[in-house]
């Protein structure tokens, strides 16, 4: 079993073709910039969408553990340290305002749900993606998912940001047809202090699946004020260049979609002044990788 | 587009609909000297010779392509003898706030002197209507279906290859020899063939000379032409239209132009549904393309201008005014001329050519509210074309719609047409598959799905009225089992389905004696070879339609019973009853959980898709096979073209949570933003359902526009289009645009004119749709680009 958060259909930007993206919960990462964040805790959660209540009170009847409260004429509180995601609010709400994020699922639920859109994978060559949270964070499941699609035909991808052990890094790279492999910043420091992990073993993984001439596809996400500033970019360039294999790149521009899913959560936004890059800045990014010579996109 | 093409589309973007009463004042003239002395064919052709000898002839301004239906562009005539409107009717016309069409005090008092006081009693509406039974009436006025020909003949066909081949010279050759070959003595039906050929013959006659008046006119204007130039221009017309369509075609631009006297003579004949169609022009075209390019009478250029000055013709022909029930179920301009391409030729090989994507260039550059243009795909169509297709659709136009050639061929084989016939064939009007010049297809009306199932709920009385109209199948309060419940339906189904083919047999049988197309029937086979007429059985294939809608809301409400009601038992069917009836109101938590709860279609979940599926059958069932007037056999369509407002209008609330009045879902679509998993799923669902059974399904989505917005992007987004259709699949149409921008244009419509976007199996322009329908296209689900 797994832990899944989401799966989603027709997703054409997580890899070739058309493409099923099953998000895996749980992430050692804490991006500031973070659009899953329903993928970092490894527990299922409940989210709220205030708009849809009714205030009905359906929910703090159905809760076994006393966690919800609703006064009159206000909307239902939560008390995140009792709820232990039963999910029978979720059941007992008439309105759909609540959802469990996570749901513990086999390999056969997840794979019957990802056959299901094969004739899309066929004729456009798309496959499927998983993806998080950290995939990798759950590599039991992982492995089985991708011997499986192996094993039926279906192509897959493994959307991961690197920081994990070698040995299970080459593995899963050697189980899927393709790693979309995150490089988030290229300084030390400032990694360390954004995204909550050291840098060196992530450049070190990626170097191992470069030598060992692995299929990857190079993510970056671009968010202004921290890693778009020219010496970074310059950074990332020589030392993607540096690679024994010139690995296509995608930039990914920091987005605002996320923050909904905060509320959603109750947990606080961490970079509520960022706005998205402009698109002069990406277009002047993408010319400086393909006078690089790299095979350059623009991805969302 | 070159200036000319420019200036003539702006003309026509901004000409105003307006009734003419010429075509009217000379009918009814016409008729006050001739009825009762001819035989119905020969009346109508000597009518049609009158129209075509007295009507006025338009040449506009620097015009190639010659020929109006009315005395200037947008000036719509009517038809009395089919629909007598009264003075109310002309005024809603003329005051209505979509779609009017201006009425001049003129036209008022024509028909109040002339008009009214002759064909009042004698229409064919007003005949209907006389001798329709009373069920039916009950029927009809309760919406549970529409009647397609109370105000408009058949029509609904489309031209092939032959149009093309041949000319009215050739038509006469061939009449008179079927005359002479004709053996009273042996044929007890000699006669009557006898005066249908004498119908089509002087049919064909007055086309003739209908065209050598333009090219008279030519001549005239000619000799005080301006300059050289158009003096030149003017006199290439009038050589045009000397020799077409008497003759043969031998030019690209006597092709179109021989094409557009056809049209004209099939809508100045009568006001036909579809108007009509070349079919795949693309085929039908690209000879005289490649001989004169070869010959260097032709560019590429050249080519698109002729193409552009045509479509304009197209879009100076708005719909004939209608008004009612039938301005509800159809409510637009839009005469639904669509014209294929690509597809395939007769011996299956690809009928994709470089006019094709010519041609999509113009529809493109002209992007008009008319004429629609669609892709006809099959597995050996170039993805070229598709991509195309694409990022036409990429601009937000709602056209090209794109369908599936290899199933369309397996609806026309299946309904046994050879199979030269059916490659031949294509879709016409919305989404109808026909076998081109060969088949009267008829669309006979509406049927509304989730209105039988609230007449089921209510034991065979429709709750908006009080009265009974179906069967009593039993209170549902008393039903165990779910089944019981289906079973029910069936019956209300099968009861008001027999209600509608009966009144068919009165309506089709009324046109057959008394309204003969002898025209048309010039153009499609076998009606000379039979010496029958169109309307009477004359073509080589005759199909009588029933058209389904709501689909996604009844399965969605059958879903909400058979979850709720039987399966959780949490809802008591009493319950539920009583918040339907009173529209939900006291009841919203219900109505949430119903909205919420329910296992619905577009999503991919068997659970619902078994209920449409077997919804579907019991509709086909009901239907399929069925002996129809002019010999040939009912079946079913699936689409709505903005009958789904109009039924959702009568249709009180249902159990899927939808309230009292609101749309119903369209086509075969989802209903409007409850699909939630993506487009993948929604193309799954909707391929459970068996097209080759119909002859055409409507599936609708909206993409926004990210999801185009590259090329990577494109070729993805058609190879999910090629996927629903390796599915099997009919046909699927896109709008591309966001939520936000007709939010926008609702607000400020005067900045938003020219927007066109898809309704159901055609573009309109989005200010021009009454508010229910923008509003009912804004809840359409917007699939993103996760």
């Amino acid at each position: 079993m797994g832990i899944v958060f989401d799966i989603k259909r027709y997703t054409i930007h997580d890899g070739p073709g058309i493409r099923t993206t099953v998000f895996l919960k749980g992430c050692p990462l804490r991006c500031l910039w973070c659009h899953n964040p329903e993928g970092v805790d490894p527990q299922p959660q409940v989210s709220f969408v205030a708009g849809r209540c009714l205030g009905c009170g359906a929910c703090v009847e159905a809760c076994p553990e006393r966690a919800i409260s609703l006064a009159p004429g206000a909307l239902p509180m939560t008390d995140r340290a009792k709820c232990v995601a039963c999910g029978r609010c979720v059941a007992a709400c008439p309105a759909g305002a609540r959802a469990l994020v996570g749901k513990g699922r086999s390999v056969e639920e997840v794979l019957a749900l990802v056959e299901r859109d094969r004739i899309f994978y066929d004729r456009s060559g798309g496959g499927v993606t998983f993806s998080g949270g950290e995939p990798l964070a759950q590599p039991q499941f992982l492995r089985a998912c991708l011997r499986e699609c192996r094993a039926r035909g279906i192509r897959t991808a493994v959307d991961t940001s690197g920081f994990a052990d070698r040995a299970l890094v080459m593995e899963i790279a050697a189980l899927a047809d393709l790693l979309l492999y995150d490089l988030k910043d290229m300084n030390p420091s400032r990694h360390l202090r954004t995204v909550g992990v050291p840098l060196e073993p992530i450049l070190a993984n990626l170097e191992a699946l470069a030598q060992a001439g692995a299929p990857v596809w190079v993510r970056i996400p671009v968010i202004p004020g921290v890693n778009d500033d020219a010496a970074t970019i310059q950074d990332y360039l020589s030392y993607l260049a540096g690679l024994e294999v010139r690995y296509p790149v995608s930039l990914l521009p920091y987005h605002t979609i996320g923050v909904e899913k905060y509320r959603r959560l109750g947990i606080p936004y961490r970079l509520p002044e960022t706005r998205p890059p402009s698109q002069q800045a990406l277009e002047g990014f993408v010319r400086m990788f393909e006078r690089a010579g790299f095979e350059i996109d623009v991805g969302r | 587009m070159t200036e000319r093409v420019s200036r003539l589309r702006a003309q026509s973007f901004e000409a105003r609909p307006c009734v003419s009463a010429e075509r009217a004042t000379i009918m009814t003239r016409f008729y006050r000297e001739n009825l009762g002395k001819h035989p119905p064919p020969i009346l109508r052709a000597l009518a049609f010779r009158e129209l075509c000898a007295r009507q006025t002839i338009y040449i506009g301004e620097e015009e190639l392509i010659v020929g109006e239906r009315g005395p200037k562009p947008m000036a719509v005539p009517t038809y009395p003898e089919l629909t007598c409107h009264s003075l109310d009717d002309l005024e809603v016309l003329n005051t209505r706030e979509k779609n009017q069409y201006i009425v001049s005090d003129e036209v008022f008092a024509i028909y109040r002197d002339e008009i009214i006081p002759f064909w009042r009693g004698r229409s064919i509406r007003d005949r209907n209507f006389a001798e329709l039974p009373e069920d039916w009436l009950d029927a009809y006025q309760a919406g549970v279906f529409t009647e397609f020909m109370e105000q408009r003949a058949p029509g609904h066909t489309a031209g092939d290859g032959k149009l093309f081949q041949r000319g009215l010279l050739d038509v006469r050759r061939e009449i008179r020899n079927q005359l002479a070959a004709l053996d009273l003595a042996s044929d007890p039906h000699g006669w009557e063939k006898r005066a249908e050929l004498v119908a089509m013959d002087i049919a064909a006659e007055a086309m003739v000379s209908f065209a050598k008046r333009h090219a008279e006119l030519a001549r005239e204007l000619a000799a005080r032409a301006p300059d050289e130039n158009r003096r030149r221009e003017l006199l290439v017309i009038a050589e045009t239209c000397e020799r077409v369509p008497a003759h043969p075609p031998r030019t690209f631009r006597e092709a179109v132009q021989a094409y557009w006297f056809y049209h004209l003579g099939v809508i100045i004949e009568l006001n036909g549904w579809d108007a009509f169609n070349p079919g795949h022009l693309d085929q039908h075209l690209y000879p005289f393309y490649q001989r004169d390019l070869e010959a260097g009478i032709l560019t590429r250029d050249e080519a698109a201008e002729i193409l552009g000055c045509l479509w304009v013709k197209f879009n100076n022909h708005p719909a004939p005014p209608k008004v009612g029930v039938t301005a509800a179920e159809s409510g637009t301009y839009n005469d639904f001329v669509n014209i294929n391409l690509g597809g395939l030729r007769p011996d299956g090989s690809d009928g994709s050519n470089e006019l094709s994507y010519l041609i999509l260039e113009v529809a493109d550059e002209l992007h008009l509210r008319q004429p629609q243009c669609n892709v006809q795909l099959s597995r050996v169509t170039p993805d070229r074309l598709l991509e195309a297709a694409c990022r036409i659709l990429r601009r937000g136009y709602g056209y090209p719609a794109l369908f599936n050639a290899d199933a369309v061929v397996e609806e026309l084989l299946r309904q046994g047409k050879s199979v030269e016939d059916a490659r031949e064939g294509g879709t016409s009007g919305c989404v109808e598959s026909g076998a081109f010049g060969k088949e009267a297809y008829i669309l006979s009306g509406y049927f509304n799905l989730p209105k039988v199932l609230e007449i089921t709920l209510n034991d065979g009385v429709d709750p908006r009225t009080g009265k009974r109209i179906g069967p009593s199948t039993g209170d549902p309060r008393g039903f165990s089992s779910f089944d019981m419940l289906l079973a029910a339906w069936e019956r209300q189904l099968r009861h008001f389905v027999d209600v509608k083919i009966r009144g068919n047999s009165v309506v089709q049988s009324l046109y057959a004696s008394e309204m003969p197309a002898p025209f048309l029937s010039l153009l499609i086979d076998d009606c000379i070879k039979k010496g029958r007429d169109y309307n009477a059985g004359g073509a080589r294939y005759n199909t009588t339609y029933i058209q389904g809608v709501g689909i996604g809301t009844l399965t969605d409400s059958l879903s909400a019973i058979l979850h709720h009601v039987y399966e959780r038992r949490a809802v008591g069917m009493d319950t539920l009853l009583q918040a339907l009836q009173k529209d939900f109101h006291g009841a919203e938590v219900l109505r949430q959980e119903l909205l919420n709860k329910t296992p619905r279609y577009g999503n991919d979940d068997d659970r619902a898709d078994r209920l449409m599926q077997w919804a579907f059958e019991a509709f086909f069932r009901a239907v399929e096979g069925r002996p129809a007037p002019r010999g040939g056999k009912y079946h079913i369509d699936m689409l709505p073209t903005t009958c789904h407002i109009y039924f959702g209008t009568v249709t009180g609330a249902t159990p899927d949570g939808r309230r009292a009045g609101q749309p119903l879902s369209e086509g075969i679509s989802p209903v409007q933003g409850r699909d939630a998993e993506g487009p993948t799923a929604v193309i799954r669902s909707a391929a459970k359902l068996d097209h080759i059974k119909t002859g055409g399904t409507l599936l609708n989505m909206k993409f926004s526009p990210q999801v185009l917005a590259n090329d990577a992007d494109l070729r993805k987004f058609a190879q999910l289009v090629r996927s629903y259709f390796a599915l099997g699949g009919h046909h699927v149409q896109f709008n591309v645009v966001s939520a936000q921008v007709l939010k926008d244009a609702q607000a400020r419509p005067e900045e938003y004119r020219g927007l066109l976007v898809r309704v159901a199996g055609y573009s309109d322009y989005f200010c021009d749709l009454s508010r229910a329908l923008q509003d009912e296209i804004i809840a359409r689900t917007e699939h993103g680009a996760p």
